[in-house]
Parts: structure tokens; C-alpha cells; sequence
């Protein structure tokens, strides 16, 4: 019996993950085609940001498959695995910045460090991609710690984006910010994707941005996906757990676990 | 039955760890080997681990060799043997003191910035994204860190060496009436390189641990601010307990030959 073979850009299959007792992935199946948008929905702490640092190799799975571009990626160690990674830019949900460089070596060090870049070439695409995020040349020589948290995310992001990667994973891009400016770095994210080949997975609990950045809409709920469509039929989904979240209803499928 | 249940469970545990280690080693010694070298962050971590340990080493060294003086003064006028003290103080500090002292504040300095700095990264996810900026972690942190203190401790140790002789030296002429030429002539003529290199091959070895257990512990902390404090403290406990045993074991190899 031969495995078949993934043809989308990134492919989870029946992807598990329980930490302790407690299971958080029971058998993810998620297709992230090539030059596609795809935004994956969902309640806090269902998984999602467990589930993409599953595709990294952040976290390892316990069990399933995970394809990148055909290839079987889920056990990957060393050189393979960092040149797998070449292909990815990833946003952190808490921006995970270097705090011992400067905001401007934070952006460019995909381009230092992966590419051998020279540091003044890097500098230059480095304050060139914070201004994409709205961010003028003065950050550049600050430190992380001097920004405040929707500042550090957009640095974040201008990080994840620098090196063009082939896929970039977005978690929570606006979380943080105001309306205006999560406008602006919708308009980057759909920007970055429509420019010929950039596959994006995004994260957001933010229904707004989600129906502006998505191809396709994905929500996931106690660990598996239970609804994938094109965004055009988010509002017909016919499912009520998204119903549910897409109106932002308490009542319904969905139990928060508060105590009353 | 409980009891069992504990031992088992700590046995596993401990030898858990001690994989986990061997491991970490492994892929430090491999990131060592393999390029790219990082030269920058090994310049850095030299000036972070050496030059700034001067003045605490220093002033450590200067105080022993002055106690040492002083208690072998008094002590040896039990056998009227009061004209030994510099050569007693000369070997105490090149062969023991010298590299045990600088180990151990190098280590309460060193080794506890690096676990705090390193687990502060992991719990922020620093870690994670140096791994998917396609960087090494253990070759970007790790090796430029172990790499600079292996390197400096025997620097340490051979300035820890003089310093504490000449704190010998000023209590012996100031209080205890020795005369400066014939105190100094009297170490120089009875220390040998061996006793010297001992030292030094000792300091290379509590560079190593250092580096290590700041490394180790702080790469491997879990949590949040807590986790970080266990980490840091974890690493300055076994680096003095392993500074201290490997010192043991250095010198029974060294001087029973
Ligand atoms: N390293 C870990 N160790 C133990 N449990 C973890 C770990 N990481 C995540 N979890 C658990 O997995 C669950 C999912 O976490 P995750 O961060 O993926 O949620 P999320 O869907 O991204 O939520 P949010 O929208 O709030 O960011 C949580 O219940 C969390 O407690
Ligand atoms: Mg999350």
C-alpha cells in the first residue's frame, strides 16, 4: 500500500496532539492550497495556535501526517527540517521578539542569519518592510521593549514577512490593534498573498478581518475541523457551531466553560 | 507500596534527565563542529563572561590569598614552620583555590544570566522563532556561550592566580613581618608549571559546567516567570555541586598519576 501524496502547499492529515490528559488536536484535516488564503476560526483555546506550531515543528504531533509542497514533513529533524522552514514566515501571537537585538535586526534577521545577507542591505529591506506595516525608520533602532504590544505585533509581522517565504502563518495579526490599523494590515496581508505564489494561513477570532483576508474559512472546535467552505458561504454555512461564532451568540452548540 | 512507587518514579525521572543532557551535549558538540560559526556572539559572550567577572573574581582571589597567609601563619606556629607560608599559599591558590573560587562566583554570576536570559526566551517563544528563521538555537545560543567560557575561565583563573598570591603577599609583608623580595622569590622558586597548568585545565573544565547548566537549565524551563526563577536557581545549584565534584576527580587524576 503506497501513502498517497499531498498536492496542496500544506496538508494536514488526521493531525493529534493531547497534552497530559487533556486532548487538544483529535485529528485535524486541513488543506492549505498554493495561493490560497485561509483563515481558520475557532473558540480560545481550541488549538489553533498548537495546531500550526504543529506544521513548524514547534510541537510534535502524536499522531497524523503533515505535508509541506508532497513532502511528508511530520518528522523532520536537523538540516531537512531547517530547510523546510526556509519556505515559512510565522507571526507569533505574542510577536515573540528578540529583545536582546533591535527592532530593525528583528526584522532582518531572516535575511542576516538564513540568506547571509549583509547587515547593510538587510537594513535597508528591513526599514522598507516596517513601513509596509506603518512603521517609520526612527523604530528601527529601538529595542522591543520600547514598543507598545500592537507595535511589537506589526514588528512581528514585518519579521514574518521580510525573507518572502512561500507560506506565511499568521496568528491573531490584529489582535491588539485598532480598527485603522487592522484595516491596514488586512490590506498587507491580502497584498502579500495576491503577489504570485504566497500561501497564508491565518489565524483570527476577528470575523471582520477574516472575511476580508480569506479565500476560504476553516473553524475548528473541540480539535477537528467541523466546517470548510470558500468565504462567500460563511453566512450559509448551515452549521450551527459557526452560526454560533460568526454572531458571536453565547447561547448554542458551543459550552463556554464558565461557572455561573 | 508507595515508597517504591517514589523511587521508581524519581529513578526514571533522574535518568531521564541525565539523557536529556547527554543529548543537549551531543547536538552542542555536533553545533560546534558543523558551520556556520557564529564569531560576533562568541566576541560578545567573552566580553559578557570574562571581562565583566574581573572585579568580583578579583576581589575573591585578593581576600583568600590574604586568609590563606594569615591561617597558615597562625597554624604553623604550632611547628615554629611560619617561614612556609608563601610556598603553602602559592600552591593552595594555583592548584585549588584559585580555579574553585573564580569557578564557583563565575558560576552564581554566569551561569545563573544565562539561565535567566535563555528560559526568559523559551517562555516567550524567543526560542521558536530563531527555529523558524531558519537559525539554529543550539548553534546561535548555545555554542557561542560555551564556546566564550571555556575560553575565558582559564584567563580568569591565571589573573584569580596572581591576584590572590599578591593578597598573600600584602598581608604577609604588612602584618605578619615577611620580607616583600625574599616572600615573592621564595613562591616563584617553589611553583612549578605543573601546579599552574593543573589550574587552568580545571578552569577550562568549570567553564564547560558553567556554561552548561545556564544553558541547559534555561533552554529547558517551562512556564512563565516561575519557571525562569526554578531555572536560574537549578543552574547555579548543580553548576557549584558539579564545579566542586569535578574538581575531585581533576585532581585525583591530575596529582595521583
Ligand atoms: N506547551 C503546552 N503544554 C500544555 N498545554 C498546552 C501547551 N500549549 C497549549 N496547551 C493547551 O492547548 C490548548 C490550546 O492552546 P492554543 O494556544 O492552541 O489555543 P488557541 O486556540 O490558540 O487559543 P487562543 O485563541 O486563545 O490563542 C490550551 O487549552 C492550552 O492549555
Ligand atoms: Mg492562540
Amino acid at each position: 500500500m503506497t501513502k498517497q501524496t499531498s498536492t496542496a502547499k500544506v496538508e494536514l492529515r488526521g493531525v493529534k496532539k493531547r497534552f497530559g490528559n487533556k486532548v487538544v488536536l483529535d485529528g485535524v484535516d486541513l488543506k492549505l492550497e498554493h495561493g490560497q488564503s485561509l483563515v481558520v476560526i475557532g473558540g480560545s483555546g481550541t488549538g489553533k495556535s498548537v495546531m500550526i506550531k504543529c506544521v513548524l515543528g514547534i510541537i510534535r504531533p502524536d499522531e497524523g501526517e503533515i505535508y509541506v509542497d508532497g513532502k511528508e514533513v511530520t518528522r523532520l529533524s536537523g538540516r531537512a527540517r531547517d530547510a523546510m522552514l526556509k519556505k515559512f514566515g510565522m507571526l507569533f501571537q505574542a510577536a515573540a521578539l528578540f529583545d536582546s537585538l533591535p527592532v530593525w535586526e528583528n526584522v532582518a534577521f531572516g535575511l542576516i542569519q538564513g540568506r547571509g545577507m549583509g547587515r547593510k542591505q538587510a537594513r535597508e529591506i528591513a526599514v522598507e518592510t516596517l513601513g509596509k506595516v506603518g512603521l517609520g525608520p526612527e523604530v528601527a533602532k529601538l529595542s522591543p521593549a520600547e514598543l507598545s504590544g500592537g507595535m511589537q505585533k506589526r514588528v512581528g509581522l514585518a519579521r514574518a514577512i521580510a525573507s518572502d517565504p512561500e507560506i506565511i502563518f499568521f496568528d491573531e495579526p490584529t489582535t491588539g490593534l485598532d480598527p485603522i490599523m487592522a484595516d491596514v494590515i488586512n490590506d498587507l496581508i491580502v497584498s502579500t498573498v495576491d503577489r504570485l505564489g504566497v500561501s497564508a494561513l491565518s489565524i483570527t477570532h476577528d470575523m471582520v478581518s477574516a472575511r476580508k483576508i480569506a479565500d476560504r474559512i476553516a473553524m475548528l472546535y473541540q480539535g477537528k475541523i467541523v466546517w470548510d467552505g470558500p468565504t462567500e458561504e460563511i453566512d450559509k454555512s448551515g452549521n450551527e457551531y459557526v452560526e454560533q461564532f460568526i454572531h458571536g451568540r453565547a447561547e448554542g452548540p458551543i459550552k463556554m466553560e464558565v461557572r455561573k | 507500596m508507595n515508597f517504591f512507587a517514589t523511587i521508581g518514579r524519581v529513578t526514571l525521572a533522574a535518568f531521564q534527565q541525565i539523557g536529556q543532557l547527554s543529548l543537549f551535549i551531543v547536538s552542542s558538540v555536533t553545533g560546534l563542529l558543523r558551520p556556520p560559526i557564529y564569531w560576533r556572539l562568541i566576541g560578545q559572550q567573552v566580553l559578557r563572561i570574562g571581562y565583566y567577572s574581573l572585579p568580583v573574581v578579583g576581589l575573591t582571589a585578593f581576600f583568600t590569598g590574604g586568609v590563606l597567609a594569615l591561617q597558615i601563619y597562625i597554624g604553623s606556629d604550632r611547628y615554629g614552620a611560619e617561614a612556609f607560608v608563601p610556598q603553602i599559599v602559592v600552591l593552595g591558590i594555583t592548584r585549588e583555590l584559585g580555579p574553585v573560587i573564580a569557578g564557583l562566583m563565575v558560576a552564581g554570576r554566569v551561569a545563573a544570566a544565562i539561565a535567566a536570559e535563555l528560559g526568559t526566551m523559551r517562555v516567550t517563544e524567543q526560542i521558536d522563532a530563531l527555529t523558524t528563521l531558519s537559525t539554529n538555537p543550539i548553534k546561535y545560543l548555545v555554542v557561542p556561550r560555551l564556546v566564550a567560557s571555556v575560553l575565558t575561565l582559564p584567563l580568569l583563573v591565571a589573573i584569580a592566580d596572581s591576584i590572590g598570591v599578591f593578597g598573600g603577599y600584602i598581608v604577609a609583608t604588612k602584618s605578619l613581618g615577611f620580607n616583600g623580595y625574599v616572600y615573592l622569590k621564595n613562591s616563584v622558586d617553589f611553583v612549578t608549571n605543573e601546579d599552574v597548568y593543573s589550574g587552568l585545565i580545571k578552569a577550562a573544565v568549570f567553564g564547560f559546567i558553567i556554561a552548561l547548566m545556564g544553558c541547559y537549565n534555561g533552554f529547558n524551563s517551562k512556564g512563565g516567570a516561575q519557571g525562569v526563577g526554578a531555572a536560574t536557581t537549578n543552574a547555579v545549584v548543580t553548576a557549584s555541586i558539579l564545579i566542586l565534584a569535578a574538581n575531585y576527580v581533576l585532581t585525583s587524576v591530575i596529582f595521583t598519576r
